[in-house]
């Protein structure tokens, strides 16, 4: 127990229960609205003194959404930027007319890079509303007709009369007007103030103060702390344990047991386990360590890494597998070709690793259930939560904490199962929090494969045949509402539209390995074996490789696209991030031996990215990436800086993968267990040097969250080659350079 | 025992083998001291202990009686430090959660390094960041050792 001592008056700020929680009477400023603001709409609300508090539906999980979503309210808004501050909106449903469950307002969740797309026109009209009933408050008070009134950031004003008034000034009578049926006319591009300009972000300060507030930061009346036992092995079971040492730790208070999901069924949790409950997460992780458990070790127990590269292999030798997109006719071009040339590329499984492990808070009753967590789809974790419980689903209450880091990992909501599992069993406000080694044994990782690709040239070098054979397991398995099963290998991809003839061959692998969306998913694999092979080409036929990709590439044109950010792509977009990059780079300058340059580009997500990698190979084989140079076209950039932070940070996230990640696979479990097993990036690795570029080539946004990272393995690996003459074919990079 | 944190002082009488981490986030109520690890890699537990950095999740809440704690929130007063303001000033923030353990380490760096080179942040600077905003903390210690020169 702790207790603060000094003053009375200070204990009260901070006063500490006997358990061991802590009550806080306060939340962040931007917590308390002010009890005279005025609510415009649910994204809108102004104080008198102008300050405006613009709601975010959208999950922040480091893609900027308090920023780049409140730009768009604020720009409509004509808010001052400089008065806008943001909270997170929880999420919100309501029942349409025939009864069923629909968004109140706008679709909330993060995953896929849609959030700028989706919402680019609604959260305008939202603040476009708001501002028309600023104007019609103001022509009601000056009585004068609403036409004839403008704005300027955060002033209403009548030019005929010179009369101004700050929005503070009119947001009461502006909240009871009527609002606008229907939508203002938005803004043309060329009148924007904040969008597609740099602006200070919002919602920093609380991160650098320590006061911004994550899953695991969640603390709520009579709180208690859960950690879980979980079986490490794929599809294990549960066969018993033994409770009595655990029950006498200090602190303990329940040991509850979870169950599996049920097996081939949608994961609910990931894996059967043993909760322990406690005063706090000391407690809990000391009662967990007493517990003696029996496991069976389930059907996948011999399968390791070797035994699942082995199986990828094999199963590319016997050449059988599922032609699931077919062009032209590969086998006679390949007859007919001049050159040809066939290589395999190998991919680690990865693991999200997101540095806020995963957690949840969860108060269940029996009328109602309070869920406050990292959640990037928090609607499909209500759905979760309304089966496990039985309640309607707006009896559940959903907020959405910061998460540190998402990548893909907190599309799923097992770790919410889990708190909803223990508060329902103990009747208690509980916080699961995962220990970082129960977050490297469970995720749901990025699938491992391994690739060949054949192309063949015809006598004018050009490409006229192109097959890629994709052996890996799928990540869409087990999953509620969508089809069991689909190809790792997205049959629209390039070279598809590029290349008269083009197979693609899918080998559905079996493995017992949890897999999921790792941010880009499949894109990283497979981009990473496109580039790869093209760059090799151009070396065989001794041509210079950012001319043999616009030449693949051609003209600007469009070609439909059915898979992410589809429908349609155009490669002219793709030719010209190329080209940007490769210039500002200095592309094809001659570099001191043991340096050289290398590039790729992908289009994925509705964004189009290029990146130049300038590396250094010191004889050892100490690699050091040098710099990198990207450009990035994602339409219309709302926010540049937000553009650029995804291409640095997703730059080194992909590097750093690329250099050292690899989760792998012992006995039916994971081997790694903690980061000194599971290689991270650190500064002392990361590019010194990061320029990024930004092209805009359409008028709509789309988002960035992921196009960055597929094009950056390949063009470091095509860096490394023109460094070295070595081709890393294999990922990760590990020692591989040091060792030859 | 007494634990001296951010300048308030709280008696402590639990278990002196719990590491600070836990003490500060779940007794106390300091949550911007975030756990990532557990075993000293990933730095966004640091805290300083007698206004040097240390991995508080590695700290035995025991070793620090007596001694002064000081957590991100006890840093200064709303934000001010200069490397808080460096850390604005550049943006360096994704998703933040290992940023509160970024600013103490290189708080402490910066108290011992006041100019530091590239190599120098290469070799002292560990703290793991998931987001990749390395490019950008680089920046930022740069400009934090300029506005602590500018101050004294
Ligand atoms: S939590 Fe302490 S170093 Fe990672
Ligand atoms: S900003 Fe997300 S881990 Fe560093």
């Amino acid at each position: 127990m702790v207790r603060l001592k000094l003053s009375r008056r200070e204990f009260l700020t901070v006063s500490v229960t006997a358990v061991g929680g802590v009550m806080f009477g306060m939340g962040p400023a931007w917590l308390r609205a002010a009890e005279d603001a005025s609510e415009l709409n649910v994204f809108v609300t102004v104080e008198p003194d102008g300050a405006t508090v613009i709601g975010v539906s959208q999950p922040d999980m480091g893609q900027g959404m308090y920023t780049t979503m409140s730009m768009l309210v604020a720009e409509e808004l004509d808010a001052d930027w400089t008065r806008v501050t943001t909270k997170q909106l929880p999420l919100m449903l309501k029942r349409d007319p025939e009864g069923k469950l629909a968004w109140a307002w706008v679709g909330q969740g993060a995953g896929g890079s849609t959030s700028v797309v989706e919402l680019f026109g609604p959260l305008r009209e939202f603040g476009a509303r708001a501002r028309r009933q600023l104007l019609l408050a103001a022509a009601d008070s000056w009585d004068v007709p609403v036409d004839e009134l403008g704005t300027e950031p955060g002033v209403v004003i009548h030019t005929a009369t010179g009369r101004r008034a700050p929005f503070g000034d009119l947001a009461s009578r502006a909240a009871v007007v009527p609002a606008p049926e229907e939508a203002p006319p938005l803004k043309s591009p060329e009148d924007f103030r904040l969008i597609g300009k740099d602006f200070e972000p919002k919602a920093t300060h609380e991160v650098v103060t320590g006061a911004a507030g994550y899953g695991v930061d969640v603390r709520q009346a009579g709180m208690r702390y859960a950690v879980i036992a979980r079986c490490p092995w794929f599809d294990g079971r549960l066969i018993g344990f033994d409770d009595t040492e655990t029950r006498k730790v200090d602190g303990v208070l329940d040991v509850v047991e979870i169950p599996g999901p049920p097996p081939g069924e949608p994961y609910s949790t990931m894996a059967p386990g043993v909760a322990v409950v406690a005063s706090s997460t000391w407690a809990a992780m000391k009662g967990r360590d007493a517990l003696s458990i029996q496991w069976d070790e389930g059907p996948f127990r011999n399968e390791t890494t070797a035994s699942f590269d082995a199986a990828c292999q094999s199963a590319l030798d016997a050449g059988d597998g599922q032609v699931v997109q077919e062009v032209g006719d590969f086998d006679a071009a390949m007859a007919a070709a001049a050159t040809t040339l066939t290589a395999r590329y190998r991919q680690p499984y990865v693991h999200h690793a997101t540095l806020e492990p995963q957690n949840c808070f969860a108060h269940v009753q029996e009328d109602r259930c309070l869920v406050i967590g990292p959640l990037q789809m928090p609607a499909s974790a209500s759905r979760l939560v309304a089966t496990l419980t039985g309640l309607d689903r707006l009896a559940i209450e959903v907020r959405m904490t910061r998460l540190g880091g998402g990548f893909g990992r907190r599309l799923t909501s097992d770790y919410v199962a889990e708190a909803v599992l223990v508060s329902k069993a103990t009747g208690l406000p509980i916080l699961v929090q995962w220990t970082r080694e129960d977050d490297m044994a469970h995720d749901f990782l990025r699938p491992g494969g391994w690739h060949e690709i054949t192309a063949g040239l015809d006598d004018r070098g050009r490409i006229s045949a192109w097959r890629h054979r994709v052996a890996s397991p799928s990540k869409y398995y087990r999953r509620p509402d969508e089809e069991h099963w689909q190809s790792e290998i997205y049959t629209d991809d390039a070279p598809v539209g590029l290349v008269d003839n083009v197979r693609y061959e899918y080998f559905d692998m079996g493995s017992g390995a949890w897999r999921g969306s790792w941010r880009a998913p499949a894109h990283t694999a497979n981009a990473f074996a496109m580039e790869s092979l093209l760059d090799e080409l151009a070396h065989e036929i001794g041509q210079d490789p950012l001319q043999l990709r616009l030449a693949l590439l051609g003209e600007p044109r469009v070609l439909p696209y059915s898979n992410h950010g589809g429908p349609n792509w155009n490669p002219g977009r793709l030719a010209k991030v190329l080209q940007v990059a490769a210039e500002k780079a200095g592309w094809g300058r001659k570099l001191p031996e043991g340096e050289g340059m290398g590039i790729a580009g992908h289009f994925t997500f509705g964004g189009y990215v290029a990146w130049v990698a300038h590396v250094s190979v010191s004889p050892g084989g100490e690699l050091r990436v040098r710099r990198l140079v990207g450009a990035a076209d994602c339409g219309l950039a709302v926010n540049p800086k937000g553009v650029r932070d995804q291409m640095e940070g997703g730059a080194c996230d992909a590097l750093s993968t690329a250099l050292g990640q690899e989760l792998s696979i012992d006995g039916g479990r994971h081997r790694e267990t903690n980061f000194h097993e599971y290689r991270m990036m650190r500064i002392v690795d990361a590019p010194p040097e990061i320029e990024v570029h930004i092209v805009q080539g359409a008028d709509e946004p789309s988002g960035m969250g992921e196009p960055p990272v597929p094009p950056l393995a390949p063009a470091v690996c095509n860096a490394i080659f023109a460094a070295t003459g070595r081709r890393i074919r294999h990922l990760p990079v590990g020692d591989s350079l040091a060792r030859k | 025992m007494d634990l001296e944190i951010n300048g308030k002082t709280y008696e402590y009488d639990g278990d002196p083998e719990q590491p600070l981490l836990w003490v500060l986030r779940d007794s106390i109520g300091l949550t911007g001291t975030k756990y990532g690890c557990g075993i000293g890699q990933c730095g966004a537990c640091t805290v300083h202990v007698d206004g040097v950095a240390r991995r508080s999740c590695m700290t035995p809440v025991g070793k620090v009686a007596g001694r002064s704690v000081t957590t991100i929130e006890g840093l200064s007063e709303d934000g001010g430090h200069p490397v808080q303001r460096a850390w604005l000033d550049e943006d360096v923030v994704q998703c933040g959660y290992c940023q509160g353990g970024q600013i103490m380490a290189v708080a402490s760096l910066l108290a011992q390094v006041p100019s530091p080179t590239d190599e120098q942040i290469d070799e002292l600077h560990t703290n793991l960041c998931r987001c990749g905003t390395y490019y950008r903390i680089r920046r930022a210690i740069h400009l934090a050792a300029e506005y602590m020169k500018e101050k004294s």
